[in-house]
């Protein structure tokens, strides 16, 4: 078996983000980044699918130089080998331009499984998982929840509204955006640092993978007009007194406010 | 800093792993760890997974094999812990009780105690301090008497970190009172033992580590558990010191790092007389002095850490590294301290705890004044 694990690597969580001139993203220089939490655990359930088996775990990721960093710790965790697509050409993609790069991986990968998280930390947009899967022609499943294989066919618990759980059975080859918290994501230890030295990493360009001219922000069809922290809302009211006091105020507020 | 010597890709990934473990395992449960006193134990199982226990010791016995460079990326994250006395705890193990032990120990010793303390299974602590002898170290006076094939210990041991947690003890006894300084042996004592007991001590700070008075009455055990030769005890644990005055570089200098940062954060957002206090003069002024000061204590310890993987005698600058780098952090919590106001006179302030958990610095693994004593002599004073 083998599985392709797409990781994007996204800002700290911790780090301090200002917006640059133009307006319309982040500025990136002096922050520090880290792989995208929602893949993080679809890596791991990639590496605990091959620790209970046979299967190779191949990991791959979009962007600049420092993208190395997110693929090679994903390679010190226990990933066979990586691929990195860089190129500036790809700079500025939306969401179907990320897909378009990472479903033309995946088909010269002929994974049986592309695993990634439901979501990533900065754009939140949840597309790019079902939009691989559309460009590959297979199934897709998103927000799951446990991932069981068997007899060339997954078994999928998919999170639903109000906690509800569906079960879902999909052929492979297939896409699956997996839910945070659907296993507890390993360290990489200092034996997989160490082993992850002689592991590879394939650099390829748009070129290379037959998408010159057909991503990045020429092709893009979603662009950013403009990001802005949310505005500061003015009339907080501090009640205060005894828990008593408060309460009965509170309560009272409510009602005022017609809100129960 | 030569970023050859730190910036591999290995360290880096190596970095990663231990400040996620800081961030996950050691930071949120901080308080719980000053409640109970001493680390959770089975974190140790976790660090010895994580291949954190044995970096620099040999891969026959489950360590790294790699150099002292890996043992600073450790201590500098594991100095972001929120708590001085776990981070103590920690480097008790694995780089002041177990150095000898995998230099100078016997195969079978490593394969029964050094195996299983890099795999995290046993956590071991360092017995070399008395009530009457602590930097006079060749004042001891703990006793262990050969009878037969078996060693009789005697004496006492106090200010001991790890003292509830320790499945074995490196201690340091007299062996021979008339052989001077030939006459003091390492041995390798099970906490399970007849005749061992301990008090645990109160602290002032470092709350996080269990510090304990230990008794030995008629303890007996072989004496193929001497750690090296016999009449050699005293020359390795000298050795052996260098490495604990290292690791306490390391970690004072990174922990003040972490407190500068978190006080710039509160100066930043702590708004007085109508501005932030980042935006006064004297906060500014205070905060680049420390910073200015932490970055020559950063340059000294590297430059010890460059010593050490060069396989250069370091003792000198690393003396001077444990005097002025303690000294920095004594006073950047002192600053700290007083640019938190009230609050950071509050046990739950992170500058609070600095305050007092950094004041041990320049008493523990060796004063200021044994540092100053040995540098003038080698000075030529």
């Amino acid at each position: 078996m083998k599985i392709l694990v797409c990781l994007k690597q996204v800002p700290h969580q911790d780090a301090r983000l200002d917006i640059d001139a133009a307006g319309t993203w982040i500025k990136e220089d002096n922050i520090k980044f880290e792989i995208n939490s929602y893949d993080t655990y679809a890596l791991e359930e990639a590496l605990r699918i091959k620790d209970a088996g046979e299967a190779e775990v191949v990991v791959t990721s979009i962007g600049p130089d420092r993208v190395t960093q997110a693929l090679r710790t994903a390679l010190g965790m226990g990933a066979d080998r990586a691929v990195h697509v860089k190129d500036a050409e790809i700079d500025g993609s939306d969401a179907l331009g990320v897909a378009k790069v990472l479903a033309a991986v995946a088909k010269e990968e002929s994974p049986d499984l592309v695993l990634m998280g439901l979501m990533s930390d900065d754009s939140n947009a949840s597309a790019v998982g079902p939009m691989i899967a559309e460009l590959m022609g297979v199934p897709n499943a998103s927000s799951v929840m446990k991932v069981e294989l068997a007899d060339g066919k997954v078994t999928c618990e998919r999170e639903l509204e109000g906690g509800a759980l569906e079960v879902v059975e999909l052929q492979t080859p297939c896409v699956l955006a997996v839910q945070s918290g659907l296993n507890q994501v390993r360290y990489a230890s200092l034996k997989g640092i160490m082993a992850a030295k002689k592991k590879p990493i394939d650099v390829k360009g748009a070129g290379d993978i037959g998408l010159s001219g057909q991503v990045g922000a020429g092709a893009a069809k979603t662009t950013i007009d403009k990001i802005y922290p949310p505005p500061k809302g003015e009339g907080a009211e501090l009640i205060e007194g005894s828990t008593g006091e408060v309460v009965e105020k509170l309560v009272g507020k409510i009602k005022e406010l017609g809100l129960l | 800093m030569p970023d050859e010597l730190f910036g591999t890709p290995e360290h880096e990934l190596f970095r990663q792993t231990v400040r996620k473990f800081v961030e996950e395992e050691l930071r949120p449960r901080a308080r719980e760890f000053d409640e109970l006193g001493r680390i959770d134990k089975s974190l140790f199982r976790t660090m010895g997974d994580l291949g954190m226990l044995g970096l620099r010791y040999d891969p026959a016995w489950g360590g790294a094999g790699l150099d002292w460079s890996f043992s600073a990326v450790l201590f500098e994250e594991l100095g972001r812990a929120d708590n001085a006395g776990v981070t103590m705890g920690i480097s008790v193990h694995t780089d002041m009780a177990t150095p000898s032990l995998a230099e100078f120990g016997s195969e079978d010793l490593k394969r029964r105690y050094l195996a299983p303390a890099i795999a995290g299974e046993m956590v071991s602590a360092i017995a070399v301090t008395e009530p009457d002898a602590g930097s006079d170290v060749a004042g001891i006076k703990t006793r262990a008497v050969r009878d037969g094939d078996d060693w009789v210990i005697n004496g006492s041991k106090i200010y001991i970190t790890n003292a509830a947690t320790a499945d074995w003890l490196c201690l340091l006894a007299v062996t021979d009172p008339e052989a001077g300084y030939g006459g003091y042996s390492q041995i390798l004592v099970p906490t399970d033992v007849p005749g061992f007991r301990y008090d645990l001590l109160d602290k002032i700070g470092n709350w996080g580590s269990d510090t304990g008075q230990l008794f030995f009455e008629d303890v007996r055990v072989p004496v193929s558990n001497t750690i090296g030769e016999i009449g050699r005890g005293f020359q390795q644990q000298m050795m052996q010191f260098q490495d604990e005055r290292l690791v306490a570089c390391v970690s004072s200098v990174a922990s003040s790092e972490h407190l500068w940062e978190e006080t710039r954060s509160w100066a930043q957002d702590r708004v007085l007389f109508g501005k932030p206090l980042a935006k006064m003069q004297n906060t500014q002024f205070k905060m680049v002095e420390m910073r200015t000061d932490l970055r020559a204590a950063k340059e000294l310890v590297r430059a010890c850490v460059k010593q050490r993987v060069d396989g250069e005698d370091a003792t000198e600058l690393i003396t001077m590294a444990k005097l002025f780098c303690c000294r920095v952090s004594r006073r950047v919590a002192d600053e700290c301290i007083q640019l938190h106001g009230g609050y950071g006179y509050m046990k739950e302030s992170m500058a609070g705890r600095a305050f007092v958990d950094s004041r041990l610095l320049s008493i523990g693994g060796g004063s200021d004044e044994t540092m100053m004593h040995y540098l003038a002599k080698q000075l030529g004073f």
